[in-house]
């Protein structure tokens, strides 16, 4: 770094002189724990080539097709493939019951800081609002850091094989995530009808119900779709621990080696998703338009 | 645009669309409530609480003797390894199909306004951007664990086909993504390229991939995120990591164990949303 002709400090950008040395540290950094996780995970390219693995992979081509599309085994299977989106509806409409009012609660401009409470004592923000706040933070990130499988498979245990354990474990898991989406989005909001609602006097619920609404509700139901849509995945396959849809079948064709039912029921799961897919996009793309 | 000069915008109106998709929403509801016999006052009556409250008490206090520390260390470490390989991998996959799923490159856009393709040209050109899309869309639509259930028939038990389930459905993920990424690039330095006569491969390497490299890695570190997740719940399946071991503890009753390996998710998860986000700010 030359020095300017105005004589500007030398160390006016410190912050340049150390870039050169991050990328190489960075890059080695990287290639030191892909060589450590590559021994670590047993990775053995060699293993999908080898005999074993090529007679699975020809028995299973050989034995699935032609897949299974027998009217008695499609008729069996209607009934996992309704359940399945039947779970996912249900689920996410716990999510959104335990999501809402935890995520309206974890938002800090709502319940403790912010423009809603200038004329609030600190004790009555620590004790009404931050205490209520911190708490269903906790509560929130304990549900989402959870995977819904395990969920799924504690449910299990608790209620019983099912759709029920299936609905539970999504109604929790993903109830975690959205109240979290859901007070990202309230703490993003625009704050100047707020200010502009604050000015003439509204009440608190005023300046929530007209001033925070109207700017998340889209954004809300948006993300809730998206929801859902990931929520018709996980129930297809949160059978595989016992809890209902069309995992359970996947799993109980594959530990029996019924391979031609398995095709079936993949494509079954494909059409479902892809569908489910094209549904939510159409959906969404009609509510994000104005 | 043809509106005359409004003073207000009109205030949105809930048209009939609207409270159609309202009542078809309640019905939907309704229906699914009754298929999957949701016993939620069970759940929630004193009994179903008295057992949760119960089920909570004696996952307390988490087993912190030496071997359960260990077994969730050695744990964390592969489920940590499945996902960062299987990520890495997935980038590799996706990058060359996301190319072939980009139109703009492949068959239509400035690139091709000078030089029209053939009819012949152009109709293969169509067909690999065909069977490419369909095989992302195949890729992705499989769930990783049912990729997991796959390869695990195929190769084994063991963490490889963890890795391989993350690899190939994340890369039906990010191939999407990158080549919706790729079709929104900026055309001007693309043009520029063009009228200095550098080929397509050039243009690509040096017109269109630097703008949408920022992206890229921004998409990958998030679905790292996600893959850490899914990672840890492979060993359902018999990918081993962290999910094996919690299969284990919840099938044994062993709940003290159970609650230390769900710490051990909750920190590994967090560290790594930590070090994404972190990583992103840094690079993008």
């Amino acid at each position: 770094m030359a020095p300017t002709p105005s004589g500007a400090p030398v160390d006016r950008f410190p912050a340049s002189v150390s870039k050169p040395a991050f990328p190489w540290l960075l890059t080695g950094a990287f290639l030191l724990t892909l060589w450590a996780s590559l021994r670590l995970a047993e990775v053995d390219p060699g293993k999908l080539l080898d005999p074993d693995a090529l007679g699975n992979v020809a028995r299973f081509a050989r034995e699935s097709v032609p897949p299974d599309l027998t009217p008695h085994f499609l008729g069996l299977m209607l009934r996992p493939l309704v359940e399945t989106v039947q779970i996912s509806v249900m689920g996410t409409v716990i999510a959104v019951l335990i999501g809402l009012p935890l995520g309206l609660l974890a938002t800090s401009s709502l319940t403790w800081s912010g423009i809603l409470h200038e004329r609030q004592t600190r004790w009555g923000r620590v004790l009404l609002g931050l205490m209520p706040y911190a708490v269903s933070r906790a509560v929130l990130s304990a549900f989402r850091s959870i995977p819904e499988y395990v969920w799924a498979f504690m449910f299990v245990r608790a209620v019983g094989l099912g759709p029920f354990p299936g609905v539970l474990a999504i109604g929790v898991a993903y109830g975690g995530i959205l109240g979290k989406v859901y007070s990202e989005i309230l703490e993003n909001v625009d704050p100047r009808p707020l200010e502009a609602l604050h000015a003439q006097g509204a009440s608190k619920a005023g300046i929530v119900l007209y001033g925070v609404l109207p700017q998340t509700v889209p954004l809300f139901v948006s993300y809730t779709l998206y929801r859902w849509e990931c929520a018709i995945r996980a129930s297809a396959i949160l059978g595989f621990v016992g809890a209902g849809g069309l995992g359970q079948q996947v799993e109980l064709s594959m530990r029996m080696f019924q391979f031609n039912e398995v095709l079936t029921l993949l494509m079954l799961l494909f059409a479902l998703v892809a569908a489910v897919d094209f549904v939510s996009a159409r959906l969404r793309g009609r509510i994000a338009r104005p | 645009m043809t509106a005359g000069p409004a003073k207000t915008a009109p205030r949105p109106r809930a048209g009939a669309g609207t409270w159609a998709a309202l009542a078809g929403l309640a019905a939907l509801v309704v229906w699914s409530y009754q298929g999957v016999d949701v016993r939620l006052g069970e759940l929630l009556g004193p009994e179903g609480l008295g057992q949760i409250a119960a089920y909570v008490a004696r996952l307390f206090p988490p087993d912190l003797s030496a071997p359960a520390l260990r077994s969730a260390a050695e744990g964390a470490v592969e489920t940590f390894a499945i996902s960062f390989v299987g990520s890495v991998l997935a980038v590799v996959i996706a990058l060359p199909l996301a190319v072939l799923t980009t139109r703009t490159l492949l068959y239509r856009g400035i690139l091709y306004e000078g030089q029209a393709l053939s009819g012949r040209g152009r109709l293969a050109r169509v067909a690999i951007y065909a069977a490419a899309r369909a095989l992302l869309n195949v890729l992705r639509t499989i769930p990783e664990v049912l990729w997991a259930l796959i390869f695990v028939f195929m190769v084994g038990l063991g963490p490889f086909p963890g890795v391989l389930a993350l690899a190939v459905h994340t890369g039906g993920v990010l191939g999407k993504l990158f080549g919706e990424v790729l079709e929104e690039v900026e055309p001007r330095p693309v043009e520029a390229l063009m009228s200095t006569g550098a080929s397509r491969l050039r243009i690509l390497l040096y017109g269109v991939l630097p703008q949408a490299a920022p992206q890229f890695i921004a998409y990958a570190l998030y679905r790292w995120e996600v893959n850490i997740r899914a990672a840890a719940v492979m060993g359902f399946v018999g990918a081993g990591g962290l999910g094996q071991r919690i299969h284990i503890a919840i099938s044994l009753f062993l709940e003290n164990q159970l609650l230390t390996l769900i710490l051990t998710i909750y920190l590994m998860v967090t560290l790594v949303d930590w070090l994404s986000g972190h990583l992103r700010r840094r690079l993008v």
